[in-house]
């Protein structure tokens, strides 16, 4: 509004310095070449702006796909992929992916073993049973949460949740997969929660009524035609949850050390995909080392699987939307 | 003949009703265990932090003596990030916002444009490191510093702007910027004048949102290579620097060395959490005092 206001003064104002009509209009004509050249120049320089996002993209994939290249040339392809081992430093370096991709996988399990129950029955108790003074009162709270640095979970699971796993599971050791699997999870609660209370509010309420008329109760309606008709952006929310755990980092830097165990007992230390990332970084691997070209290999593994992920959420949200 | 048979029905009727309040009590306290974790989260952190916090643990340098050590340099390096984060973000996030909703054709390069951002909103941060490690820090050869790890994290953050600016753009209504053309102004003059004040609370939450993300941020700037070393406190963006979550970072794993870095890191979180409490407090009471309903 204020906008409009603006341009009107500036008429105003040249008529109050008594310019006649004929003077106005000859002095726009002057300015008329300024603003035809910037009309036609803004247009530009912003699809500049809007292209460097995709220029982003590129550079990543690029980066990431030559060196990659160079590192294939060390160590073939099929060995990286079947490896169980991987020793990066000393002598007899070997390469194997498959100990931080059990790492990723297993902590995205134990992650969305927390994170799917308990927050596809958040977003149930907000959009089916809470009155609505409680969920403007319960919201904002799983906002909070989900606006807690990553590191702040680190930390939480390291100095609290995994000194108290360990006080009732005996095994554990100091450093675990468990502990920051579980903390991922809540971390992620948040997420599948809100994008599936979305899904489940944009049910017309028509459905539940009908449901509710031929004597379903709550939990049936729910269950029986809720859920059914939220399926799509349910599972998507999923899906994307699972992308944000396989790309989480700190978490599991801090809390899982960095032995690279290839096995499947979750009480022992595992290093993940990003931990892997983080810890070579941090050692600032010299440049041309097959041990700097495999931070790429497995960076490429992990954009991969993320941007898989992130396609199948965009794809089931797509294809299978009911529409109402 | 009835349908419903009603003694089938009151029998069942029971163990339903019993279910549905079971299910109900159970969704409840699935819904406070996220409450619970946050209480649990908060005190922890304060209980460990808080008596640490003093004015010399806000203005002494790095210490690798507990009693001494401060965060003075973690706190001007987070400022000096976002003295490059800030600018770098809104310039390509809004610029972009406006290009796709007032200058873009509803077609291919367009929606390739969105589907980019999209997907880029789901790369893990660690690979935007990669990428600000192999771009900004060793081809462009500035080094591990403010402005190579500023520009890694405006990337990383401008689907959030792109996104909140996009939205605030397309909420002002159709009929502002028709009087403003009936006025005589051109498309330009329209957006500067007319679209960009009425969405100016919009697009400014989505920018705070977008810092509070960027400081909290820890992975891009350790892959970068912020040393868990002592340096000098930054002066300048072309200077080292390290940021609060990444000093939390080394602190908690140092920890099982020296057991006050832990206090050291909790004290460090309390004062990150209060930062990110201000800016999100800002940014709703913008959103919710200065958006207009149309």
């Amino acid at each position: 509004m204020k906008g409009v206001f603006f341009v009107a003064k500036g008429v105003v104002h040249e008529h109050d310095q008594n310019l006649n009509v004929r003077e106005i209009i000859q002095e726009k004509k002057k300015t008329k070449s300024f603003n035809n050249y910037t009309e036609k120049f803004i247009p530009k320089i912003l699809f500049g702006i809007a292209a460097i996002s995709v220029f982003t993209t590129i550079g990543i994939v690029l980066t990431l796909l030559t060196e990659t290249i160079a590192f294939f040339k060390d160590v073939p392809f099929i060995d990286f992929f079947t490896g169980t081992k991987l020793k990066p430093l000393g002598e007899n370096a070997v390469f194997g992916v498959l100990p931080l991709l059990t790492g990723t996988l297993i902590s995205t399990a134990i992650a969305m073993l927390v994170a799917i129950p308990v927050g596809l029955m958040t977003a149930v108790f907000l959009s089916e049973y809470a009155s609505e003074k409680t969920r403007r009162l319960l919201k904002p709270i799983l906002e909070i949460l989900a606006g807690i640095p990553t590191i702040v979970y680190g930390f939480f699971a390291f100095t609290f949740v995994t000194p108290l796993l360990r006080s009732f599971i005996p095994g554990l050791e100091p450093t675990n997969i468990l502990s920051p699997g579980i903390v991922m999870g809540i971390m992620i609660i948040p997420m599948v929660a809100s994008l599936s209370e979305d899904a489940m509010s944009s049910v017309p309420n028509s459905m539940r009524e009908g449901a509710l008329a031929l004597g379903a109760t709550k939990l049936e309606v729910t269950w029986k035609v809720v859920i059914p008709a939220a399926i799509s952006g349910i599972i998507a929310s999923f899906v994307l949850g699972i992308s944000r755990a396989i790309g989480e980092t700190m978490i599991v830097t801090i809390a899982s050390g960095s032995s690279k165990n290839f096995t499947f007992d979750v009480t022992q230390s595992m290093q993940t995909m990003t931990a892997y990332i983080v810890e070579v970084t941090g050692g600032e691997a010299a440049a041309g080392t097959t041990l700097y070209y495999s931070l790429y290999a497995v960076a490429m593994t992990l954009f991969v699987f993320t941007l898989i992920m992130n396609m199948v959420a965009q794809y089931i949200s797509r294809k299978f939307r009911e529409e109402y | 003949m009835k349908y419903v048979d009603s003694t089938q029905v009151q029998k069942k009727m029971g163990s339903r009703l019993m279910a549905n309040n079971l299910a109900k009590t159970l969704f409840f306290l699935s819904t406070l265990f996220g409450l619970l974790v946050l209480v649990v989260l908060i005190y922890r952190v304060l209980k460990d932090g808080l008596p640490w916090i003093d004015i010399d643990f806000l203005m002494n340098r790095l210490s690798t003596d507990p009693e001494r050590a401060g965060i003075w340099g973690a706190i001007t390096g987070t400022l000096w990030l976002m003295v490059v984060v800030a600018p770098v973000t809104m310039l390509l996030g809004i610029g972009t916002a406006i290009y796709l909703e007032e200058y873009a054709t509803k077609g291919r390069i367009s929606s390739f444009i969105k589907t980019n951002i999209s997907n880029l909103a789901g790369v893990p941060s660690v690979v935007f490191g990669i990428l600000g490690l192999t771009v900004f820090a060793r081809t462009l050869d500035l080094g591990s510093v403010v402005l190579a790890g500023g520009l890694t994290m405006a990337l990383l953050v401008l689907p959030v702007v792109v996104v909140a600016s996009q939205e605030a753009i397309r909420a002002v209504p159709q009929f502002l910027r028709e009087a403003s053309y009936g006025m005589g102004a051109t498309k330009w003059q329209t957006i500067k004048n007319v679209v960009l004040p009425a969405a100016l609370p919009g697009i400014l939450t989505g920018v705070i949102l977008a810092l509070s993300r960027a400081i909290g941020e820890t992975a891009p700037l350790v892959v970068i290579g912020i040393p868990a070393l002592l340096i000098p406190i930054p002066d300048g963006i072309f200077d080292k620097f390290t940021i609060l979550p990444v000093q939390i970072y080394y602190w908690t794993i140092d920890s099982a060395l020296v057991a006050e870095y832990a206090n050291l890191a909790a004290a460090t979180i309390v004062i990150l959490l209060l930062v990110l409490f201000v800016m999100n407090s800002i940014a709703i009471l913008i959103r919710n005092k200065f958006q207009k309903r149309y």
